[in-house]
C-alpha cells in the first residue's frame, strides 16, 4: 500500500495554485508539506482528500482508506466527549477503544459536554476521531493549532506508535516540528505559473 | 465541425454579434406588422368585443414565458453534462427576459380578464400556473445574485433549474385540480379551424413569430454582455496574479 | 445512517430551541388568523383546513437552515463527505431528523389546534393523515434548498425564497385533502398525491442535495 501523486495541479476559486505536484509516501510513512501561508496546502489537502476535484494529474490512494482532518474538526458541543467519538466510530462501523482516552489525555473528560472543553482539549478530542475511524491514509491539515507542548508530544507518540508504525500512512500541513522522522516537502517549486494553464476561467481569456 | 464549436465563449461571441442586429430588426418588424395589423385591421370578436385584442400581446409573451423556461432547462442540462460556460451564462441571461415576460402576461392576462370575467383577478388554473412560474423565475435569480463564485452559482442554480421544472410541472397540475377552468380552453393549440377566424390567426402568428425573435436577440445579447463581465473578471484575476 | 440520525435527534433534544420553536410558532399562527378574520364560526370553519397547512408549512420552514448550517460551520460536514456515508443517505438521514422533530410534533398538535378555528369534527382524521403523509415531503424538499445555500452567510431568507415555491404542489394536495374530507367528499385522489410526491421526492431529491452539497463544500 502507497500513496501515489503523479503531475498533480490543484485549484483554489477555479485558479490553479500548485502545479505538477508529484510525490510517493510508502506505507509506515508521513510527509511534511511546508510552505509560506497561501500558497495552497490547505487545498493540496482537500483534493487528495477528494473534497474537491483536481484540474490535473493522478491520485493513486487505496480506496476507502483515506480520511481528512482540518481545524474545523466537526466536534458538537452539546455532546459529550463519549458521544462525539462513538458518532463517528458509528459512521465508520468501528468500536471505540478504550485506550484511545489515554492515548489522548481524555480520561477524566468523558462524560463531559463537548462545550465546556478548552480550546485544547476540544482539538485534542477533534483529533483523537482520527484514532476511532481505522483509516489508513490521513490528510491531517495544520492538526497541532491551539495545542501545547504536552498536547503536541501526546499527538506525535499517537502518529508515530498506533498510525505509523501500524503501516499507516501520513500527508500532513503543520509549521511546527512534530518531531516525526519523516521527510519535508516545500510546496515553493510547485507554485503554479500566473499565467498557468487549467483555470476555470481560462475559456474567457 | 462540431456544433460545440460554438460553445466557446469567444467564438459565440465572434459569430453572434453580427446577427444580433438582423434578428433584432427582424424581430421589431414582425412584432410591428403583427400588433398594428392585430390591433386596429382585426374585426372585433362576437362575444369579447375590442377587448380580446390584448390576447395579440397576451398569447406570445406567455407563450414565451414558458419557452424562456424550458431553454434555461436545456442550458442547464448543458452546462451540468459537458460544462460549456456559456451554455450557463446563456441560462443566466435568459431568467430576466423569462421573468418580464411572465409578468407582461400575467399583467396582460389581468387587464383580459377585469371586462371578461368582471375581476381583475381569478385563481383560475393558468394564471396561477404563471404567477408560480414567476416565483421560480425570482428564486432562480436570486440565487444567481447570491452566490459570489461564477462556477459555484452556476452548478447550483442549474441543479435548482432542473428540480424546479419538475415541481413546475406538478404545480401546473396541482393548480388545475384544484381549480375549475374558466380559460378559453387552449384556444390556440387545439384546432384554430373551429374557433378562430383567419382574420385572428395570421397576425397573431406574425406577432408570436416576433415576440420569439424578440425573445433571442435580448438573449444573444445579454449572454455576450455575461461573457464579456467574465472575460473582465479574468482578465483581471489573471493581472492581479502576475502583479 | 442510524448514528447520523440518533446524533442529530440528540442535538435538537439538547439545544433547546429548534424542537420547540416550531410548534410555539405554529401555535401562534393559528391563534392569530382569528384575530385577523375575526371570531366567526362561519368564517373559520371553512378556512381552518387551509390554514392549518399554511401554518403547519410556515412552521416547517422556520428550522429549514439549520439542517446542514450548523454541521457546515463547524467542519463535520466536510468530514461527513470524506465518511464511509454518502452525502445523499445524509441528506435523507437529517431530513428525516427534521422531520422527527418538526413535521412529527406538527403532526400530533395540529387536531388540539383544529379546535380553536372550530374544524368540522369529520376532520380530524384526514388533517391528522395529510399532515402525516406531506410533512416528510416537506422536510426533505426542504433539505434540498438547505442543501443550495448552506455556503451563504445570510441563506435563511433566500431558503425560504427557494422553497416556498416548491412547496406548491404539497400544500394543494395536502389542504385538498381536509377540505374533502370536512365537506364529506372523496378524498382519495389528493391523498395519492400526497403519498406520490412525498415517495418521489424522498427518491429523487437526495441526488440533488447530495451534488449541491459536494459544490458547496468545494
Amino acid at each position: 500500500m502507497e500513496l501515489k501523486v503523479s503531475d498533480l495541479t490543484v485549484a483554489r476559486g477555479g485558479i490553479p495554485v500548485l502545479e505538477n505536484v508529484s510525490f510517493t509516501v510508502p506505507a509506515g510513512q508521513a510527509l511534511v508539506l511546508r510552505g509560506a501561508n497561501g500558497i495552497g496546502k490547505t487545498t493540496l489537502l482537500r483534493t487528495l482528500a477528494g473534497l474537491q476535484p483536481e484540474q490535473s494529474g493522478q491520485i493513486d490512494c487505496p480506496e476507502d482508506e483515506s480520511a481528512y482532518a482540518s481545524h474545523a474538526d466537526g466536534v458538537k458541543s452539546q455532546l459529550t466527549v463519549e458521544e462525539n467519538l462513538r458518532f463517528w466510530a458509528d459512521v465508520y462501523g468501528n468500536q471505540v477503544p478504550d485506550t484511545i482516552y489515554e492515548q489522548f489525555d481524555l480520561v477524566d473528560l468523558r462524560q463531559r459536554a463537548a462545550g465546556t472543553l478548552s480550546a485544547g482539549q476540544k482539538r485534542r478530542l477533534g483529533l483523537s476521531r482520527l484514532g476511532v475511524i481505522g483509516r489508513k491514509v490521513l490528510f491531517l491539515d495544520e492538526p497541532t493549532v491551539s495545542l501545547d507542548r504536552f498536547s503536541v508530544k501526546l499527538f506525535a507518540d499517537f502518529l508515530q506508535h498506533q498510525h505509523l508504525n501500524q503501516g499507516g500512512i501520513a500527508v500532513i500541513a503543520t509549521h511546527i516540528d512534530l518531531g516525526l522522522d519523516a521527510p519535508e516537502m516545500d510546496l515553493e517549486p510547485f507554485r503554479a505559473a500566473p499565467d498557468a494553464a487549467g483555470g476555470s476561467d481560462e475559456a474567457f481569456l | 465541425m462540431s456544433i460545440w464549436e460554438y460553445a466557446n465563449p469567444k467564438k459565440f461571441m465572434a459569430t453572434t454579434t453580427p446577427i444580433i442586429p438582423w434578428v433584432l430588426g427582424i424581430a421589431l418588424a414582425a412584432m410591428f406588422v403583427g400588433l398594428v395589423w392585430g390591433l386596429l385591421f382585426t374585426p372585433d370578436a362576437e362575444n369579447f368585443g375590442a377587448s380580446v385584442k390584448i390576447l395579440f400581446v397576451h398569447v406570445p409573451t406567455a407563450l414565451m414565458a414558458i419557452n424562456a423556461w424550458f431553454m434555461m432547462f436545456v442550458a442547464s442540462l448543458i452546462w451540468l453534462i459537458r460544462r460549456h460556460h456559456v451554455s450557463a451564462l446563456a441560462a443566466k441571461a435568459a431568467a430576466p427576459i423569462g421573468a418580464t415576460m411572465t409578468l407582461i402576461a400575467l399583467i396582460t392576462g389581468a387587464i383580459w380578464g377585469q371586462p371578461t370575467w368582471g375581476t381583475w383577478w381569478q385563481w383560475e388554473p393558468r394564471l396561477t400556473s404563471f404567477l408560480i412560474l414567476f416565483l421560480f423565475y425570482l428564486g432562480y435569480m436570486a440565487l444567481w445574485s447570491a452566490i459570489e463564485d461564477n462556477d459555484t452559482a452556476a452548478d447550483l442554480t442549474s441543479v435548482l433549474c432542473l428540480v424546479g421544472s419538475i415541481f413546475a410541472l406538478l404545480s401546473r397540475y396541482a393548480v388545475r385540480f384544484w381549480s375549475n377552468g374558466l380559460h378559453q380552453d387552449s384556444t390556440f393549440s387545439a384546432d384554430k379551424e373551429t374557433h378562430i377566424d383567419p382574420s385572428f390567426w395570421y397576425p397573431s402568428v406574425i406577432a408570436m413569430l416576433g415576440f420569439g425573435l424578440l425573445f433571442l436577440a435580448l438573449v444573444l445579447i445579454r449572454t455576450n454582455t455575461e461573457i464579456r463581465l467574465r472575460r473582465a473578471d479574468a482578465l483581471e484575476a489573471r493581472q492581479r496574479r502576475s502583479a | 445512517m442510524i448514528a447520523l440520525l440518533l446524533r442529530d435527534l440528540r442535538l435538537a433534544v439538547r439545544a433547546g430551541g429548534g424542537f420547540g420553536l416550531g410548534l410555539a410558532f405554529f401555535l401562534i399562527v393559528i391563534v392569530l388568523v382569528p384575530f385577523g378574520v375575526g371570531p366567526d364560526k362561519t368564517v373559520l370553519e371553512p378556512i381552518a383546513p387551509g390554514i392549518l397547512w399554511v401554518a403547519a408549512l410556515l412552521s416547517c420552514l422556520l428550522s429549514l437552515d439549520r439542517i446542514f448550517a450548523l454541521d457546515f460551520e463547524d467542519g463535520s460536514l466536510a468530514l461527513l463527505a470524506t465518511s464511509p456515508l454518502p452525502l445523499e443517505a445524509a441528506s435523507v438521514t437529517k431530513a428525516v431528523a427534521h422531520w422527527l422533530t418538526t413535521g412529527l410534533p406538527l403532526t400530533i398538535a395540529a387536531p388540539a389546534l383544529g379546535v380553536l378555528l372550530h374544524m368540522k369534527t369529520d376532520a380530524y382524521a384526514y388533517l391528522t393523515l395529510s399532515l402525516a403523509l406531506g410533512t416528510p415531503a416537506l422536510s426533505i424538499i426542504g433539505a434540498f434548498g438547505a442543501a443550495l445555500t448552506v455556503g451563504l452567510k445570510r441563506g435563511g431568507l433566500l431558503l425560504s425564497l427557494l422553497v416556498l415555491p416548491l412547496y406548491v404542489p404539497t400544500l394543494v394536495f395536502g389542504a385538498e385533502a381536509v377540505r374533502r374530507g370536512a365537506e364529506g367528499m372523496d378524498a382519495t385522489t389528493p391523498f395519492v398525491m400526497l403519498a406520490g410526491i412525498t415517495f418521489g421526492a424522498f427518491a429523487l431529491l437526495p441526488f440533488a442535495s447530495g451534488a449541491a452539497l459536494r459544490v458547496n463544500l468545494k
